[in-house]
């Protein structure tokens, strides 16, 4: 059974933003209070957004707030369109055939999607870690400095590599050897250095694509208490198929499914979105309960 | 019950048995395994049958040449005069020095075309040019090189040879820049063929960070393909120095020692192609010769390849 305890959602892992949350992680169990999930403002939003693959219709009509500095989980069974939705927030769907985006996706109110906009300036406001670990195959400082060398901020490089790296919680188990490959770091390293990576460019949102699933449990709880650290600085999105890993870190989560339509296609739908105590304790929607509680998927 | 196999009796003792001995005696494999052994050791023969058909004739030709003089003089009259006599200059630097020039100038032509096309092919184009061009590449691969020489010869050497100021139909330049396109396909086909084995995920990594298709192309995936691009190029290279005929047709049979490419000059393997198409009688020193060069051929290109394996090493990438 996959439904957490009230104590994790009040662990110390939790996000240190939750101390400012004002409308309440810290409602108790049981509260019914309907609350829209929100607070300081949207950094990012979906509106309408229908995703489609060729002609196939992958994800529909998802209308979602991403608040500024603050977690939120997107949850739901294989398929059901998190990695989709995901990558329609930094445009990396442009880069897959075929993909395309019906709806808009606005970054502090301005459609990512709209004309004159940059994919290339969108992604680098909105950053992105990857399931697996993918650090490239250069010398660690490299890949910590590609994203500034690339964006033309190669003033203090070494710096910003430094910052980075201690923003990702590396930088003394890797201060020593900068100029090694990145391939032999092990996996939960690799990972962190790929969240530096990502935050050397100063993105403002950073989405994580299960950034723990090819990790051990010492290194997600690592990743776990880096994105509490985080989440002081940036905007973060993170899809995640490990429930207490959704109920320990977000503040906000998105389930979806994958639900026949009349053709028989099945097509990702957004369920529920609220609070993440909420969900866990007290969906609104039967599928999300039975979901959390490890009947479904 | 007893099991029997293959007409031998299994011990009775608990049916299926703990008995270990193989149930058949398994002739075909034993004659399969001594089959592939004969075909690995006719190929050690062979080559060592080269070798030795190589060397034994270096001897006679280096009791009458010293080694140093072969290697360090730059005359060579192999193929003028008397053939029965010895008394000629033996210096070979007049043919290495053609060969490296004509080698030179095809890979100034392969690796930027091959390598553009390579780039093209694997990061621009999309799958339905890429449907068309990689046939046609290979298809040029397949082009025998004596109509690459042909070429050169009747096409591009008159179309060059007013603009270049290249003062005779025979010429190393043109050769070289035909060997050049000749071993296009082979840098293009094998370098793409490096970069495409590059992880998508090394491409999303790089566009996550806001960089555009260019930066991606040039400083992802071209450094993590580097290995098997250095490879592609020295296979490349080890064709063009071992390339005979465009060389043979455009490049003239005149040896001597010269830096304009734009002169006749005779290549190590014109050389031989020249003389082993002639009439130099056997046990003649112009015979004796063709093994001289053959050999120091043959150590040249043995050399680039254990260049290239130790690059290959250095810069191999687990993904
Ligand atoms: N590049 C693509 N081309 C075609 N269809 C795709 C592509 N990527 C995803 N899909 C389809 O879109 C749907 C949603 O996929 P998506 O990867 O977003 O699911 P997911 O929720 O991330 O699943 P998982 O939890 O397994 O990662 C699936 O039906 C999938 O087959
Ligand atoms: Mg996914």
């Amino acid at each position: 059974m996959v439904n957490p305890g009230k104590d994790q959602h009040m662990s110390p892992t939790s996000p240190p933003g939750t101390a400012q949350d004002t409308a309440g992680i810290h409602l108790a169990v049981g509260d019914r209070a309907p609350e829209q999930p929100r607070s300081a403002g949207a950094a990012m939003a979906t509106e309408n957004l229908h995703v489609y693959y060729g002609d196939f219709l992958a994800v529909r009509d998802v209308d979602l707030q991403f608040d500024d500095r603050r977690i939120t989980a997107l949850i739901g069974p294989s398929g059901c369109g998190k990695s989709t939705v995901l990558r329609c927030l930094n445009r990396m769907n442009d880069l897959v055939p075929g993909a395309r985006v019906e709806g808009r996706v606005t970054y502090h109110g301005t459609d990512i999607y709209g004309p004159g906009v940059d994919e290339i300036e969108v992604r680098r406001r909105i950053g992105m870690v990857f399931q697996k670990p993918n650090p490239f195959p250069k010398s660690i400082y490299d890949n910590v400095a590609y994203g500034p060398r690339v964006t033309g901020a190669k003033d203090h490089l070494d710096d910003t590599v430094e910052q980075a790296l201690r923003g990702a919680a590396l930088w003394d188990e890797v201060k020593d050897k900068l100029k090694q490959n990145a391939y032999g770091l092990s996996g939960g390293q690799q990972q962190r250095l790929c969240i530096a990576r990502a935050i050397a460019t100063r993105p403002d949102v950073l989405l994580m694509d299960e950034p723990c699933s090819a990790l051990d449990p010492i290194a997600t709880s690592k990743i776990e208490d880096l994105m509490g650290e985080l989440v002081q600085d940036f905007t973060i999105v993170i899809v995640t198929h490990n429930m207490q890993q959704a109920a320990r870190v977000s503040h906000s989560t998105a389930f979806f499914t994958a639900q026949p339509d009349e053709h028989g296609d099945r097509v990702g739908t957004l369920v529920e979105f609220d609070r993440t105590l909420k969900i866990f304790e007290d969906p609104a929607d039967k599928r999300t309960e039975d979901y959390i509680s490890g009947k479904f998927g | 019950m007893a099991v029997t196999t293959a007409g031998r009796p299994r011990s009775s003792a608990g049916g299926s048995g703990r008995d270990l001995t193989p149930r058949s005696p398994r002739v075909g494999e034993k004659i399969i395994e001594s089959l592939l052994a004969a075909a690995a050791g006719l190929s050690v023969l062979v080559t060592v049958g080269i070798i030795v058909a190589l060397v034994v004739p270096l001897f006679t030709f280096f009791a009458h040449v010293s080694p140093i003089e072969f290697l360090t003089g730059t005359t060579w009259t192999a193929s003028f005069g008397d053939k029965y006599s010895w008394d000629k200059d033996w210096g070979v630097l007049p043919l290495v020095s053609a060969t490296f020039m004509a080698t030179g100038i095809a890979l100034a032509v392969a690796i930027p075309v091959g390598l553009g096309i390579a780039m093209f092919l694997s990061e621009y184009a999309t799958t339905r040019a890429r449907k068309v061009i990689k046939p046609v590449l290979e298809l040029l691969a397949g082009i025998p090189t004596v109509v690459y020489g042909f070429l050169a010869l009747t096409a591009l050497t008159p179309i060059l040879q007013p603009l270049l100021g290249i003062p005779n139909i025979y010429n190393l330049l043109v050769a070289g820049i035909v060997m050049g396109f000749m071993i296009v396909p082979t840098v293009a086909s094998l370098s793409e063929d490096a970069m495409s084995a590059v992880p998508q995920a090394l491409r999303s990594g790089s566009y996550a960070l806001g960089a555009n298709r260019r930066m991606t192309t040039l400083q992802v995936v071209f450094p993590a393909a580097l290995s098997g691009i250095i490879a592609a190029i020295v296979l490349g290279l080890s064709r063009a120095v071992g390339e005979t005929m465009i060389l043979a047709v455009a490049g003239g049979n005149l040896a001597r020692l010269t830096a304009d490419p734009r002169d006749e000059a005779q290549t190590m393997t014109a050389f031989i192609a020249q003389i082993a198409s002639g009439d130099a009688p056997q046990g003649s020193p112009v015979y004796y010769s063709l093994f001289a060069v053959g050999a120091l051929l043959f150590v040249i290109t043995l050399t680039i390849n254990l260049i290239s394996i130790r690059l290959v090493r250095r810069f191999r990438q687990v993904y």
